[in-house]
């Protein structure tokens, strides 16, 4: 029951990833590009997808726990820190490289495109690189 | 490559996003970040714990199957770059979330929506840098 949830709550994700055009690299790259081919529609997508989840969220955390978990899981970290920023500004470079974010390319899988398995494969090596990083010098 | 301006179709979609972040919330109590989950499947916090992530990446894999259902065909999926590049932008996507603690679900929605200061901070620098990067890739370089 519980694993079905997860599933449902996953096929809602990758519907909305799917209908929204997030996991459209030509979309997402057009919506950086101001100076060029510019598609405002993501920030239709952040918008309508921030709206929801702002006003969904004040209703649950007043709550005093989850429906089917003990306690809510809050990343509880506060500070502005290096890797947070040098993070964001790789992250920012790579997503203007290639346009897939992990959150649009992940359901896009199940078009089965090759495109988006090679990304998924590069993805997948790049945070086994950074916890070997982290694990080691962090 | 021009793609067509969609905002209904992109602001009904980002309703479904919420949707989903919301109802992880209320039923399991976290946050819905793509990399998070992503990543407790290849490194598990304990030894149960990447099975509800696996199930999670599969609805989410799912889909693309339902939109075929419900609309005939599958999401447009266009690729603007050369294979290289992809491969490239994932390697380097994949640093940046790690070490950033987050991506677009994770920060620009989940913890935009808490009014996380490091997940506000994080989203403008990533937004930024994306823009910067696209824009010295189609005009500085390409142009």
């Amino acid at each position: 029951m519980r694993l079905i949830t997860y599933y449902i709550v996953g096929l809602i994700f990758g519907l909305g990833i799917s209908i929204s055009g997030m996991g459209n690299p030509a979309k997402v790259v057009n919506f950086f590009d101001i100076a060029g081919t510019w598609d405002p529609s993501l920030i239709f997508v952040m918008g309508g997808a921030l709206v929801v989840t702002f006003l969904g969220y004040r209703v649950v955390l007043g709550k005093p726990k989850p429906a089917m978990a003990k306690e809510f899981l809050l990343p509880g970290k506060q500070e502005i820190d290096l890797p947070l920023v040098g993070g964001a500004i790789i992250f920012g470079i790579g997503w203007g490289i290639g346009g897939f974010c992990p959150g649009g390319a992940l359901p896009v899988i199940g078009t089965g495109k090759s495109d988006v398995m090679f990304f998924v494969a590069a993805l997948l090596a790049g945070i086994v690189v950074a916890r070997q990083f982290q694990a080691r010098l962090l | 490559m021009m793609t067509e301006f969609t905002p209904w179709a992109s602001l009904f979609g980002g309703f479904l996003i919420g949707l989903a972040a919301v109802l992880m919330m209320l039923l399991h109590g976290r946050v819905f970040g793509a990399t998070g989950i992503l990543s407790g499947v290849l490194f598990p916090a304990s030894s149960g714990d990447w099975i509800w992530r696996a199930v999670l990446v599969l609805g989410m894999v799912s889909g693309p199957a339902l939109y075929l259902l419900l609309t005939g065909s599958f999401p447009a999926v266009e690729v603007p770059v050369s294979l290289p590049m992809l491969l490239v932008g994932g390697f380097i996507v994949g640093l940046g979330v790690t070490f950033g603690s987050g991506c677009t679900s994770g920060h620009g929605v989940c913890g935009m929506a808490r009014l996380s200061l490091r997940s506000i901070v994080a989203t403008c620098t990533f937004m930024l840098t994306t823009f910067l990067t696209v824009y010295v890739i189609r005009h500085l370089i390409g142009g």
